[in-house]
Formats: C-alpha cells, structure tokens, sequence
C-alpha cells in the first residue's frame, strides 16, 4: 500500500489522475481514519505550531496542522484544502494517532435537541451580529 | 496563509462546541443565498465522494472499477461565542443522497425549509423528511419578483403542515432577514423542545 509522503505517490497525482482516483492518492487508498468518527462539524486545532519533515507526514496532513493553528471543523478544513470528507477524516485520523490534534466532537443528542441555555445563547448571538 | 507562530497555546482553551443548522428546499430556491447572506464569510464548499460498492476500498488496484459519486455542500459559519460556532448547511439535492442528509440532520438545531411559491411542490420532500425525522423546521417563503403573492395560510394548507409550524416570509439575500428566519427557528425549536420534554412526564 502507498503510504502519504512515498516517493511513489507522484504517480498518482499527474495529469490522468482523475478526481476520484487524487483523493486515494492522497491517503494512500485508504477510506477510513485509524482512529476517531470525525463529525462534520467536529472542531480541531493543532497541538503544535508546525509538524516537521522526520515525522512520515505528507503535505496534506502538513497543510491540515497549519489551517488548524485557528480552530476549524472538518469541513472548513475539506474546504479549503479542496479534498474530499472521507479524504480528510483519514488524515485527521493519521494526525490524532500522533497526538498532533485535538478534536472536540459535537455534542452528541440523544434525546434530539441540546439544552435551552444554548438556543437562549444561539438566539442572542444572531440578534448581536 | 499566516498564521501567527504563538497564536495557539497548546491545550490553552477548551474548544468551543460546534452546533448546525441546515438550509433545505428545492433545486435553485435560494438556500446557497441563505447561507452567504448571514455567514461570516462567503459559503465554503465541501465534497463528500461516495463509492457504490463497500469492499475493497483498500485495494488501489480496484478503483477504476468503482462507481463514485461527488455529493456537494455548502455551508457557513457564524462565531457565536468563544464557546459557540453555528454552521449553516445548505442540503443537496433532494431525492437522491438521503444518506448524506441523515448525516447532516444528526445533531442539527433544526432545518429551514426554503419554498418558492412558483413551485411550492419542490419543497415537499424536504418537509416530509424532517417530519418523518422529528427535527424541528420552518418553512420560508423566498419572495422572488413576478410570484403570485400568497397568504402564509393558504401556503400552510397547501403544504399541510402542522399547525405549530411557523410559515414566514423571507428574502433569501438579505441577512436582516435571514437572522429573522433563523431565530423564529430557534424559537420553535425551544418550544418543541419543552413540549416534549413535558410530553415525556417529567
Ligand atoms: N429575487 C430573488 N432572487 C433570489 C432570492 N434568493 C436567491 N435568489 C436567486 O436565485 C438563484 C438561485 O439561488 P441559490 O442560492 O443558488 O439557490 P440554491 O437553492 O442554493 O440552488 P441549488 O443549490 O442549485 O439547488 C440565484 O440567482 C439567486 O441570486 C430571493 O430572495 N429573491
Ligand atoms: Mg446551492
């Protein structure tokens, strides 16, 4: 299997590579994160100011700990690095494997809906903007 | 991009909680609109790939043979509070892809339906899934020019929504508006909520 950062990568980022096939490319064909859900709207920071070359890392989950020095969701994150969902949860998998970021997933609902002190805040906030 | 070298103190702050909303109607009613108008920044696209067959996905070699599909969404944040982000999301496309809007109606506040009275019918899958789903919605008429005015009941009727449903007029371009739409769903939502809570005896 292709490993991120692998010089055999190349191959599979050149100008016949289709959309589809760039995104596997980028994780080296995997589909699913070694750790972690990642919720669309799960937020990340990075735990550090930069990740350097030793670590094995390739310049996707680089670009990813660079956004993530601002707090973002997955989805901001998939946005700006133009990458897939699916494509991002496996790096921020690879990234939380190494403790190189902290995510804090939604709260979770099971009775629907989340307590009244947050729509009172929620409600409060549009009025201010 | 910049980001200052000290920006972020590792571990310094809790993350905030992140909370959704989305932004659902027919094809071209508005909801991207919605978005960007009382988003914090343009609305972001996001992609989700989704691949046909479940097996295999290890395996480089069957790619090709693959059949993938690209579902896109968009969205926009507005900061709450150094403890609250809301995120907007507009739905895509509806009757095909409901496995992506489970996805993104789990844990969500509540949902705006957008309905544009030119084609009201264009709005009904929307309604029937949150319904079906028990998540909390409005529906917002888009005032579109050259539309036929109606009156908020004759659309609640010809939608047959529950009367606790509110029905209200919006113009997806405006943000003054957009809020209002918003906050009369955070409204219901609250109601329901209590109702239930009540309904659940205790
Ligand atoms: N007159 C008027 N035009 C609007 C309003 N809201 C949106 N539009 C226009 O309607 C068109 C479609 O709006 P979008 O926001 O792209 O609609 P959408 O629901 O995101 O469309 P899809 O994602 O393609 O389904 C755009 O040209 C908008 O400028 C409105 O309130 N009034
Ligand atoms: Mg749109």
């Amino acid at each position: 299997m292709t490993r991120p950062g692998d010089p055999t990568e190349q191959e599979w980022v050149d100008d016949h590579a289709g959309p589809v096939v760039r995104p596997y490319a980028v994780t080296g064909g995997r589909a699913r994160p070694v750790t972690g859900t990642f919720d669309l709207i799960s937020l990340v920071t990075a735990t550090r100011n930069e990740v350097g070359s030793e670590s094995g890392l390739g310049p996707e989950h680089v670009a990813i700990v660079g956004l993530c020095q601002r707090i973002q969701s997955v989805a901001e994150i998939a946005a700006h690095l133009d990458l897939p969902v699916g494509t991002v949860r496996v790096l921020l998998g690879d990234l939380a494997a190494r403790s190189l970021v902290q995510v804090r997933e939604p709260r979770a609902t099971p009775a629907g809906l989340p307590d009244e002190h947050v729509f009172e805040a929620v409600i409060n906030g549009l009025r201010a903007l | 991009m910049d980001y200052g070298r000290s920006e972020r103190p590792a571990g310094a702050a809790p993350l905030p909680t992140a909370i959704k909303i989305l932004i659902a109607g027919g094809f071209g009613v508005g909801k991207t609109t919605m978005v960007g108008a009382v988003s914090e920044t343009r609305p972001l696209r996001t992609e989700e790939v989704l691949t046909e067959t479940g097996i295999g996905i290890d395996d480089l070699s069957g790619v090709e043979e693959k059949s993938t599909t690209t579902v896109a969404m968009d969205f926009g944040r507005i900061t709450i509070s150094d403890d609250l982000v809301l995120y907007l999301f507009g739905t895509p496309g509806q009757d095909r892809f409901w496995f992506v809007w489970d996805e993104l109606a789990l844990g969500a506040l509540g949902a705006v339906v957008l309905a544009d009275t030119r084609r009201l019918a264009d709005c009904f899958p929307s309604i029937d899934y949150f319904e079906g789903r028990g998540t909390p919605f409005v529906v917002a008429v888009n005032c579109f020019e050259g539309a036929r005015t109606f009156r908020l009941d004759e659309v609640q009727a010809a939608l047959d929504l529950d009367p606790g449903v509110p029905v209200v007029l919006c113009d997806a371009r405006q943000r003054e508006s957009a809020k209002e739409v918003l906050i009369t769903l955070l409204e219901h939502a609250m109601k329901l909520r209590e109702a239930r809570r009540r309904a659940a005896g205790d």
